[in-house]
């Protein structure tokens, strides 16, 4: 079950593909944390990957991090193993951290359902949005940005016009 | 009559754009054809009909995209790419006309 709107952010310690380890209050100076459930082998994921990048880079003077997470289970998905991470947080210059959440924790705390699904915490790590990125995997044919949205109205101290989409993509592939 | 199939994996969204793509290019071209909709469950099955993801749709046995057709058989979303390079969940309209010519 996934988490609902206004519920606190899970605690959270997990290995970066920086070579680093992350947690939830490392975050805790950013005034927005955006968790995208995330992966290498799937094609959605892929589709969006780009526009997360952007999302990032843009927002990020307005103090919002974005983190990836990979949860997928590397024994039966290879590509979605650390190494493998690493691999394409290299080549592919991501501007988010992206970290490895092996034992499956924070995507059963988040109540993750596919890749990409997004969470949207605010300032008090409460959730203010959660769903798709967009409403289109093709870019040329968005037409609402909700994570953008919801971005926008959160630092203004709004409620997101949308609050909750249908997350569109491949599922977590559990153990 | 064209013998088309289309496997797919319930576990990823894709099939039903796949299958409103194909039976929109099959229209437009006058192409008759029998497209048969075969739902893999479990590995073996993967591996036994050489499943290389959802969705793969064969044209009287041949894979629309043969450069994937080779991938090893699992239950996952397949990766196809656009003619602009641009990475989908299915196969393009180019590829589905190029198959049916």
């Amino acid at each position: 079950m996934s988490l609902t709107l206004a519920d606190p952010a899970p605690s959270f310690t997990l290995p970066g593909t920086d070579g680093t380890e992350h947690s939830l209050e490392d975050y805790a100076p950013s005034d927005v944390l955006v968790l995208v459930q995330s992966c290498n082998h799937c094609p959605y994921v892929l589709a969006w990957e780009a526009r997360m990048n952007a999302i990032q880079r843009d927002y990020a003077d307005h103090g919002v991090r974005l983190v990836a997470v990979s949860s997928n289970d590397a024994s039966r998905y290879p590509e979605d193993s650390f190494e493998r991470m690493k691999e394409r947080a290299r080549d592919e210059g991501f501007a988010f951290d992206y970290l490895y959440d092996e034992e499956q924790t924070l995507a059963r705390a988040l109540g993750s359902e596919r890749t990409p699904e997004v969470f949207v915490f605010d300032r008090d790590r409460r959730l203010r949005y959660h769903g798709a990125i967009d409403d289109n995997r093709d870019e040329t044919a968005v037409t609402r940005h909700y994570l953008r949205e919801a971005l926008d109205a959160v630092l203004e101290g709004l409620d997101p016009p949308v609050a909750e989409t249908p997350p569109v993509g491949c599922t977590v592939k559990w153990r | 009559m064209a013998k088309i199939e289309l496997l797919f994996w319930s576990g990823c969204p894709s099939h039903p754009e796949a299958l409103e793509l194909l039976r929109r290019v099959l229209r437009e071209r006058g192409i008759a054809a029998e497209v048969d909709l075969r739902e893999v469950r479990t590995d073996e099955e993967a591996a036994e009909l050489r499943f290389p993801g959802s969705p793969t749709i064969r044209v009287e046995g041949r894979d629309v995209d043969p450069d994937g057709a080779g991938a090893p058989a699992r239950l996952a979303c397949r990766i196809y790419r656009l003619p602009d390079g641009r990475v989908s969940p299915v196969p393009s309209r180019e590829q589905l006309e190029e198959a049916l010519r």
